[in-house]
């Protein structure tokens, strides 16, 4: 599938994943390999310290839109971070509350309006990114979703808040929001994981749960940290070589063997439990996770790209 | 100090750390150690996936402890947090009478704050924590915390209620009809309708409902905060960070340790676990290792040590970083093994890595 073709089938993608299975690393290179197709993407971090920024050198990263990456040729990526704390600032601002939406973060009722609606503040942030859908003039809108075990959580929140709030402006924004979830060409959600046991695990109970419960599509799965194929790995070690040496030389072809097979065990797995196309970066093993790195992460995402059927 | 000693004298022992890095597992392997030393251990897990209620040889775990039989001097029990009955037993616990305790458990606000409310899960393991350290059951409580990304949510999670409850608006909105306050209460009164008007009345009223039901728990709450935050940061509690040496995990266990220092506590030990096994070899031999050999049949051997060599260099100098941020931390750094722990017999290996 051409990559031009790929990253305009879908405008928003909400990449999201387990702690520690490289998402953020995953959403850089992602809108790295958009860029490089000459478009101009919008990466938006939510909540938390950005992590996706620092790989292409920027500093810092605001509420408001920041150039973090430019190509001569037209392609470019836009980053700006959404904070639920603020989304929800903003939101009580626009409904009659612009006095002292402010006032009532300081004081505290804001907390109590947040706990009295579970789910309020990811979906003000879901509806925050749907505003961007439509005011941006990104061609794409990558999202790096919160990370630990919420993706689930994050992206159901519309269903909660429409079924508690069954009137008014509330319900409106879940319904609008829900609208943007459900259709594929808007948007879809890519779930990133390592080509191992638990977070293979992970990915497959969060795929059934996002198509299942938020009926949102789901674009292919990405595999971070895929070793490189090695053959030969039997082989014997030189005996002129020094003993330690040659220990040295067996323990890491096994080791490498090992981590070999057990990968392809895993992605054998992934690939019978759920019928997605996969998105496989290399795992890097010089790596200092700067601009070079996600140059070379984007090469392979595209090359993955190109090998894929066209999706619906 | 070492982890030994650690494990051998503190009562609590506070896992933390990012999501994906092991700290379910390192719990359950520092439970057992402690249990292996002949000393009365609890683990309370958040969430374990199932293939460590498997290891641990039951078939589920539940929110009270469940004894695990092994061949340790000591015991060792596991329980898995369930944040909702235990919000319910604090509730029961601070409650007046059995009408309390309903009219409290019934509304919607209070479900909304027992399950859905993000702190909840650090604040009942916190909970969990003070009430099996008080019980005396128990010679160490190990505790996994969370995955969270603020790193602090544990340490603040015992104020999370009575923070609702010193608010001030709160204070007006369970008390309308104080004389001196009625010009204020007229302004509160505004608010609570602007605010019915945005969130619905029926969820003002029941976040009304519920402070006004709480009353007379307010003091109980506050000193159970207060007696848990003094407890975690006694002499006889430890900190111990779990990482992974990836980039990623490594930054967000930086950041950790910089706001546990903020808040006057530091890190006992710092348990980084899948370390590549080390090498007798440098990085330079093996490097020329892989030109020499690259053109004869153990060229594959070659790679697979260059890349080894690169990868654990760029592993250890991470971790030196991170330590550095925690010179008087104990490192103990767990090897990458070559599957998941399935069983006790892995748990072992692990327990006894940690304390070798």
């Amino acid at each position: 599938m051409d990559p031009g073709q790929f990253f305009a089938s879908s405008r928003v993608l909400i990449v999201a994943g387990k702690g520690g299975v490289g998402k953020s690393t995953a959403s850089a290179t992602l809108a790295l390999a958009a860029a490089r197709t000459g478009l101009s993407v919008l990466l938006v971090e939510v909540a938390g310290r950005s992590a996706a920024a620092p790989m292409f050198g920027a500093d810092t990263q605001g509420y408001e839109a920041t150039v973090i990456y430019d190509e001569a040729d037209g392609g470019s990526i836009y980053t700006r971070s959404i904070t639920p704390d603020l989304a929800l600032v903003e939101w009580l601002g626009n409904h009659g509350f612009k006095t002292i939406a402010k006032r009532m973060a300081k004081s505290g009722l804001l907390e109590i309006v947040a706990t009295a609606t579970p789910g309020i503040k990811d979906l003000l942030v879901l509806g925050r990114i749907k505003a961007l859908e439509q005011e941006s003039p990104a061609d794409v809108i990558i999202v790096d979703a919160p990370a630990a075990g919420h993706a689930v959580q994050f992206l159901r929140a519309p269903i909660g808040v429409r079924d508690t709030a069954r009137t008014g402006v509330l319900n409106r924004q879940a319904a609008e929001v829900l609208e943007m979830l459900h259709d594929p060409a808007r948007c879809r959600a890519m779930l990133v994981t390592l080509p191992e046991e638990t977070p293979v695990n992970e990915l497959i109970e969060t795929a059934f749960a996002i198509e299942d419960e938020v009926e949102l599509a789901l674009g292919p799965a990405i595999v971070n940290g895929i070793l490189p194929a090695l053959d030969g790995l039997d082989a014997v070690p030189p005996a002129e070589l020094a003993q330690a040496e040659r220990d040295d030389l067996r323990m890491a072809a096994a080791l490498r063997r090992d981590r070999a097979a057990l990968q392809t065990e895993q992605l054998e797995r992934l690939g019978t439990a759920l019928p997605l196309a996969q998105i496989r970066l290399p795992q890097r093993f010089r790596a200092q996770l700067g601009l070079v790195e996600l140059q070379a992460l984007a090469d392979a995402a595209v090359e993955s790209i190109d090998s894929l059927e066209a999706w619906a | 100090m070492n982890m030994r000693a650690l494990i051998e004298s503190r009562e609590v022992i506070v896992c933390c750390g990012t999501g994906g890095v092991g700290k379910t597992t390192t719990s359950a392997a520092v439970a057992m150690a402690a249990a292996s030393m002949g000393r009365h251990a609890a683990v309370v897990t958040i969430d374990p996936a199932k293939r460590l209620a498997d290891a641990l040889g039951i078939d589920a775990l539940h929110n009270d402890p469940t004894i695990i039989d092994g061949p340790w001097p000591g015991t060792l029990a596991a329980l898995m947090l369930d944040t909702k009955a235990t919000f319910d037993a604090v509730v029961r616990r601070h409650a007046a009478d059995d009408e309390q305790v309903d009219r409290i458990l019934d509304n919607r606000f209070y479900v909304n704050v027992s399950t859905g409310l993000s702190g909840t899960q650090d604040y009942m393991a916190v909970e969990k924590l003070a009430d099996l350290h008080s019980s005396g059951d128990w010679d160490l409580v190990v505790v996994d915390t969370p995955p969270t990304r603020d790193a602090l949510a544990f340490l603040e999670a015992p104020k999370l209620l009575t923070r609702l409850l010193d608010n001030a608006i709160y204070k007006l909105l369970i008390s309308p009809q104080q004389g001196v306050l009625r010009a204020v209460n007229r302004a509160a009164g505004s608010v609570v309708r602007q605010l019915s008007r945005v969130v619905g009345a029926d969820v003002v009223d029941d976040a009304i409902e519920f402070f006004q039901t709480f009353q007379g728990m307010e003091e109980g709450f506050k000193e159970r905060a207060d007696a848990t935050l003094a407890l975690l940061g006694d002499d006889a509690t430890a900190f111990v960070l779990v990482a992974s040496p990836r980039a990623d995990t490594l930054s967000e266990a930086t950041y950790f340790l910089d706001r546990l220092g903020n808040a006057g506590l530091s890190a006992a030990a710092v348990v980084v676990n899948r370390m590549l096994p080390d090498l007798t070899v440098s990085i330079d031999r093996a490097e020329a290792l892989r030109g020499e050999l690259a053109d004869g049949d153990a060229a594959a051997l070659g790679i697979a040590l260059a890349d080894h060599a690169a990868a654990a260099a760029g592993d250890d100098e991470r971790v030196q970083a991170l330590v550095e941020r925690a010179p008087d931390a104990v490192l103990t750094r767990v090897p990458l093994l070559p599957s998941d722990v399935h069983d006790v017999a892995t748990l072992r290996t692990i327990a006894n890595l940690l304390t070798r």
